[in-house]
């Protein structure tokens, strides 16, 4: 599923020019801490009981009691959420003209 | 009013208040974001339907506000998964989005300072 999501959105970074990829940075800061506030919520959830992953469909390897699948969704997701956002802003910017 | 539901809620609250008052990045108050949520909504629902519908993902009946049972539209879910992620889901994507144009505009003003 994440393999799928990074499918569909990295590609707008090349075909409308975006250099989303180009600013690590940028992209750090903008990734790093909502990712870390919600880990934090998501594996204290977790803990309670409140929702689990089916270790049948889920890698082995286990961090904090969740697959490292989880961490990664909370850096893809946001990272294809800025994609997209960035790609609306281009192509309104380049539809109304310079 | 159960767990999963109340961190929703804050989860959202976080992000509004994130958005505008603390990066002042207002993303809320333009067209450009509204598309951009509008893209990824609906491509959430697809995503997180498959991870909710094949049971991938499974929530305590007791932390939302439908009863546990997986179906596709009721009992407090839209496209197999608890409202509630459309909750985490905007607040994830607003708050990422935000901070995204802030670093931008740090970044820049860093460069515009050292010229």
């Amino acid at each position: 599923m994440l393999a799928l999501v990074l499918a569909g959105s990295l590609p707008l970074d090349t075909y409308c020019r975006l250099g989303v990829l180009r600013q690590p940075v940028r992209l750090l800061l903008a990734i790093v801490p909502a990712a870390v506030l919600f880990i934090a919520w998501d594996v204290a959830a977790a803990a309670a009981g409140q929702w689990h992953l089916d270790p049948a469909q889920t890698f082995a390897g286990r961090l904090w009691g969740l697959p490292l699948e989880e961490y990664a969704f909370f850096l893809v997701i946001p990272l294809a959420g800025i994609l997209t956002f960035e790609a609306v802003t281009v192509l309104s910017t380049r539809r109304r003209g310079p | 009013m159960t767990s999963y539901t109340a961190a929703a809620a804050v989860a959202v609250l976080v992000a509004l208040l994130a958005d505008v008052f603390i990066l002042r990045t207002a993303l809320v108050r333009t067209r450009t974001w509204w598309t951009a949520y509008g893209i990824v909504l609906a491509f959430q629902l697809v995503t997180n339907g498959w991870l909710t519908g094949r049971g991938i993902v499974r929530y305590s009946g007791d932390a939302i506000l439908g009863s546990g049972r997986i179906v596709f539209l009721g009992d407090g879910r839209i496209a197999f998964a608890p409202v509630e992620d459309l909750g985490f889901g905007f607040a994830l994507v607003l708050i990422s989005c935000a901070t995204w144009v802030w670093a931008g505009a740090m970044i820049r003003s860093a460069h515009g300072r050292k010229e």
